[in-house]
């Protein structure tokens, strides 16, 4: 995916448009995320000064939330459901099968990917669920996955 | 006394109105509706098991062990969270809940150490046995090897003792407002963080609010460890701040293990400061001075002697003086630090042994205007309010004052009372923390130009008049209605509108016009206002502008409205209401009164002097001219404290005896011949005086390492002097200031046991004390409207000193230092940093964190300099927390024109850059007749702000009268040169001729 770089300018003009907002952490820290496809450290003081909150208040709400990062992405990411519905139709199976094929185990990532497992897309009539790069993937397979990494990279 | 634990009743007290009954075990208690189970069953007697839940945080429900059964409902609901209605049936023991607390403890204990290191403290092993837990069998992943955070100089962190029941972060947030802490992460791995860093690099201001809330060893006093747990307590008031608050001082024998805030504290209900609960161990600091020390030169080394060989040098020296120079050759300066009854018998000393009244106080250059401005419009210099009136404002309007650093169990209170609503309105030159803070926003900043608080009070005021808001019915019922007239008709000259003002203040006129509307129509506003008010040239205009402002709206006299300057000592209301003023005996009544000097006459069987002594700035005028030869200073370091240091020096120098009586050596003692080694407050018994006119408990927590109480050193003096006082304890003593000063009548030491705390008046009227003044008539009968023309002050920015220098102080440091200083308080501020606008520093090649020299037409001193967007262009701010940097250096002798109160908010000064640290200080020299030039100022001072819509020549005389020695009248009178002097002290002095002169 493509990211707007990191600048404390940029972020500043993300944050006008999101601390005035109810419940503005969350939603600044997601926007921030959006754009530059991380929240690093520096970004924590910007947020709280915008908001009018600690850093404590931004940490919290960061560190809890396992969306949130706060180093660069990858260039791909996997995410595979692992949640009781996913279990039972195959997703252990998928998730063997993906760190096969993408030379990686779960909970690992290096440049170029990474595999998070998630639990529960709200998908699971159509599970095992995946995600690949925010994209939302049913009745998944590990070569879906592989070819549309393939297709995103 | 035992160690006292305090009962913890698990939720805060309920509120409401309606009262329900309800059975918890067969028990009956009747309570407010908004009551929890768990504080109704404490009420009761029975006490529910809890972790997560204590009375000073509102209910979480997060530990569940609280547990009960309600008779019809289902399950097993969180008695913290529940609240009682009217006929529950309530129980708290059975086998299902024994179980539930059993298993949810056992979850508890196995990722708890065993023992922890903080042994008996740790309320998690106590409530272990109290639930009935045997074993623990769960095994697995914990978090016992957790590193601990050691960065606080005051207490540890251990993240392997914490069970993560949020009290710490829950403190930190509704308790102290600072929202340092947080829980990080989520499921098993949440801990309690202070944002990802150590303590010490988060934001945590150290104030002990989550070491007290936390129920483990998690959070725990480092002194706990290296000293041990104590073993008994004794109730006291802390010495640092105006707040006073009560703190249980813990002991080990002789030892303080620690200071933990007291909940029946009526100050500060069981909250602390960095300062209270921390910075005491300068009282046991090596630099204790503990015996008497004497010397002839003040080049000589000092010479330690026994008590009575220093108290008689000093008596004999004192009385030599006398017979050479005169009775008014000498004086005394008491201290705001020390007890009424030390305060009580310094000027009882200097006015039945000494024989003059030359006594005054450290407030002269603090809060001397608030005395003079109240006095004149209310009747008495007190704040109206307690401090709890704040929760019950819809607007705070906090002006020259920052409560988060310099009052900051207040500014606890206040961000309390923001967070649920309250309005804030900020006038000060300064972005000071409350302008924008986590959770907190003010409405309106007003960021005046220093000195021209004047003209913002009067603009606001007349915005109030013209949009007709004021409150008629309030004025017509309480006001002196010819005072107000001509207030009214002063205040609605267009020379006194925003837009008119806009100029000086830099304030934009829209603005100030929506602050005063919004003063104006809410039910109850109040101000609060600190040394950003008084420190000016026109400090005590300021006062009495801020009192027609309140009384215009009707806001005074209730509970959530009123005046109440935030005293910046801890005893300085004390100090004033014990007559340390040279024109004013205790309770505030003028020393010409022969009815008030009978009544001390008698009791002190003696004659008084019925003329003013001289203030502090004439004892240094009149040391450097020669006059004026012995001074005895209890407790202030004027040589560091006091404005202009080379003038203050050259008084010092001049002097033929100075005797300090101090804990520590100190700039002062540089200039001294006798030294009284003082006691801590540690070591006293007596009483401190809050802001909200409190009076506090202080009790000996140890034996005086002296040998003597300082009252006893005191009433030495005046024995070896000829003047016996005999007391045998400081209780007496108090009893002689109730037989003599009305206000005080109904107080005791054995009152003041009883009750906790006593707001005075105390009286028959008010046997119990007074929370709230001036409710159905003010002390002086009708309020007093008072014109207070704007009068720029002579310090002004010009183009060799193109910036203006304010002073202020931190939260970690406590005014001259002497006692943070010597504190591991240092981690936070170690040296007086000068605060500069970036567009200034850029002008000037000046560097973050570079060195710069502070240059103002009487010294210059260097220090580093920080750029910050807290100050605006134009204006610079230390604080003077540090001898090296000696920050007075730079401040001028310029003063109120009512009180004399320094002008330390106002210096004009340059900044250059630096190559050179703070060794490298400059005091400029003074030349001439100092004395008579600070005569011809005053005189003119006082006649540019007196009113001149009626004859201004009396009230000029009036004030001369009141407040000057004869001495100086009779240089006014004979020696100064009419041409110097306004047209109107001219018209005054021919009033007066005859009664200067008889």
């Amino acid at each position: 995916m493509l990211f707007t770089p990191w600048s404390s300018q940029a972020a500043s003009a993300v944050l006008d448009a999101t601390c005035e907002k109810p419940g503005p952490v969350l939603i600044s820290l997601q926007a921030l995320q959006n754009e530059f496809g991380y929240v690093p450290k520096e970004a924590v003081e910007m947020v709280a000064k915008a908001c009018n909150v600690s850093r404590a208040d931004v940490h919290g709400v960061l560190t809890f939330y396992h969306d949130l990062r706060t180093s660069p992405p990858p260039k791909n990411s996997v995410r595979i459901c692992v949640a009781e519905a996913c279990q039972s139709v195959g997703s252990r199976k998928l998730v063997e099968d993906a760190e096969k094929v993408f030379g990686t185990q779960m909970e690992e990532s290096n440049d170029d990917i990474e595999l998070k497992p998630v639990y529960c897309l709200g998908n699971c009539a159509l599970g095992p669920s995946a995600m690949v790069d925010g994209e939302l993937i049913g009745r998944a397979t590990a070569n879906d996955l592989h070819h549309l990494v393939k297709a995103k990279s | 006394m035992t160690l006292l634990i305090e009962p913890d009743y698990g939720t805060p007290a309920g509120k409401s109105l309606d009262i329900v009954e309800v059975e918890i075990d067969g028990v009956s208690v009747s309570i407010p509706s908004d009551t929890s189970i768990m504080r109704a069953s404490a009420l009761a007697g029975i006490s529910i098991p809890k972790l997560c839940a204590t009375d000073s945080l509102n209910a979480f429900g997060s530990c569940r062990l609280c547990v009960v059964e309600i008779d019809g409902r289902n399950g097993t609901p969180s008695s913290c969270t529940t609240p009682v209605s009217g006929g529950m049936k309530i129980s708290t023991k059975s086998e299902r809940l024994d179980r539930i607390r059993q298993g949810v403890m056992e979850l508890y204990m196995s990722d708890h150490p065993e023992k922890c290191a903080a042994g008996d403290e740790c309320e998690m092993h106590g409530m272990a046995k109290t639930v009935g837990l045997k074993e623990v069998r769960y095994e697995g992943q914990s978090h016992l090897d957790l590193p601990k955070d050691e960065s606080n100089p005051y207490f540890t962190f251990d993240s392997t003792e914490c069970i993560v029941c949020n009290r710490c972060v829950r403190a930190c947030d509704e308790v102290q407002g600072t929202f340092a802490l947080t829980i990080e992460n989520r499921g098993f791995e949440s801990r309690v963080s202070s944002s990802g860093t150590s303590f010490i690099e988060s934001e945590c201001v150290s104030c002990g609010a989550c070491v007290q809330a936390c129920p483990t060893g998690a959070l725990t006093e480092k002194t706990l460890y290296t000293i041990g747990t104590p073993t008994r307590s004794v109730i006291t008031t802390c010495a640092y701040c105006g707040v006073g608050c009560s703190f249980k001082a813990e002991m080990r024998g002789d030892e303080l293990v620690r200071m933990v805030p007291y909940k029946d504290g009526g100050a500060n209900e069981g909250h602390s400061c960095v300062k209270g609960r921390f910075a005491w161990g300068y009282a046991t600091h090596e630099d204790r001075i503990t015996t008497p020390m004497i010397r002839e030169k003040i080049t000589d080394p000092w010479k330690a002697v026994s008590w009575d060989h220093a108290i008689d040098y000093a008596a004999t020296k004192l009385k030599a003086l006398q017979s050479e120079f005169g009775i008014d050759s000498i004086g005394g300066i008491t201290s705001s630090r020390c007890t009424n009854e030390e305060v009580f018998v310094v000027q009882k000393m200097i006015r039945a042994a000494f024989g003059n009244n030359n006594v005054d106080t450290c407030a002269r250059v603090c809060h001397s205007p608030t005395g003079y401005g109240l006095s004149q419009t209310f009747g008495t210099s007190a704040g109206t309010q307690d401090f709890e009136s704040v929760e019950h404002s819809d607007v705070v309007l906090l002006i020259g004052a920052n409560p988060t650093a310099a009052h900051p169990v207040f500014a606890s209170r206040l961000k309390q009372a923001l967070r649920k609503g309250t309005k804030l309105i900020v006038v000060d030159p300064r972005q000071i923390e409350l302008v924008r803070t986590p959770h907190i926003e003010a409405s309106h900043h007003l960021q005046l130009l220093p000195g021209t608080n004047v003209a913002i009070i009067n603009a606001m005021a007349h915005v109030i008049a013209e949009e007709g808001l004021i409150d008629r019915d309030f004025v017509n019922a309480r006001c002196d209605l010819d005072s107000f007239a001509r207030w009214e008709e002063f205040i609605s000259l267009p020379e006194n509108s925003p837009e008119a003002l806009e100029a000086s203040t830099r304030v934009p006129a829209e603005e100030v016009r929506k602050a005063a509307r919004l003063y104006a129509t809410v039910p109850n506003a109040a101000i609060y206002y600190g040394l950003g008010v008084t420190e000016h040239s026109q400090g005590s205009t300021m006062v009495m502008g801020i009192a027609n402002l309140a009384m215009a709206t009707g806001n005074i006299g209730r509970t959530g409205v009123g005046v109440n300057p935030l005293r910046g000592q801890n005893n300085v209301q004390g100090s004033c209401d014990m007559g340390s003023f040279p024109h004013e005996l205790p309770g505030y009544r003028h020393i010409s009164n022969p009815k008030t000097r009978e009544i001390f006459e008698i009791q002190w069987k003696t004659v008084l002097n019925a003329k003013p002594g001289m203030r502090i700035p004439n004892m240094f005028d009149s040391a450097i001219s020669g006059e004026f030869k012995g001074i005895y200073i209890q407790g202030e370091d004027i040589a560091q404290s006091d404005p202009n240091t080379s003038h203050v020096h050259a008084a010092l120098r001049a002097l033929d005896l100075v005797i300090v009586q101090d804990l520590f050596l100190n700039e002062t003692s540089k200039f001294a011949h006798v030294f009284f080694p003082g006691t801590s407050f540690l070591e006293k018994d007596g009483t401190f005086t809050n802001a909200e006119r409190r009076i506090n408990r202080v009790r000996p927590v140890m034996a005086s390492k002296t040998g003597k109480s300082e009252w006893e050193v005191t009433c030495d003096l005046a024995a070896a002097m000829g003047y016996e006082m005999g007391y045998e304890n400081s209780a007496q003593i108090m009893d002689e200031i109730a037989a003599t000063t009305p206000t005080f009548s109904g107080v005791s030491f054995a009152k003041l046991d009883e009750l906790g705390s006593i707001q005075w008046p105390c009286n028959a009227e008010h046997p119990e004390g007074t929370p709230v003044m001036h409710i159905d008539h003010f002390v002086r009968g009708e309020g007093r409207f008072m014109v207070t023309p704007y009068v720029p002050t002579d310090e002004k920015a010009t183009r060799k000193f193109p910036l203006l220098l304010t002073t202020g102080r931190i939260l970690s440091q406590y005014n001259v230092g002497a006692q943070t200083r010597r504190t591991a308080n240092v981690v936070w501020h170690s040296e007086d940093i000068l605060d500069i606008h970036e567009s200034d520093a850029e002008l000037r090649g000046i560097e973050d964190g570079s060195w710069v020299k502070l240059s103002s037409r009487v010294g210059e001193t260097i220090m580093k300099a920080r750029i910050t967007d807290q100050v605006p262009a134009g204006v610079v701010y230390t604080t003077f927390h540090f001898p090296e940097s000696g920050a007075n250096v730079i401040t001028t002798d310029y003063s109120d024109w009512a009180t004399n109160c320094p002008e330390y908010k106002v210096t004009a000064v340059e900044i250059a850059p630096s190559s050179k640290g703070p060794q490298a200080i400059t005091e400029h020299a003074s030349h001439g007749d100092v004395e008579l030039e600070s005569i011809i100022r005053m005189a003119n001072q006082i006649a540019a702000n007196v009113p001149t819509n009626t004859a201004p020549e009396h009230a000029v005389a009036h004030h001369i009268e009141q407040f000057w020695t004869p001495y100086m009248q009779e240089r006014l009178m004979k020696e100064v040169d009419r041409a110097a002097l306004s047209p109107i002290v001219i018209k005054a002095l021919a009033l007066d001729l005859n009664h200067v002169l008889s």
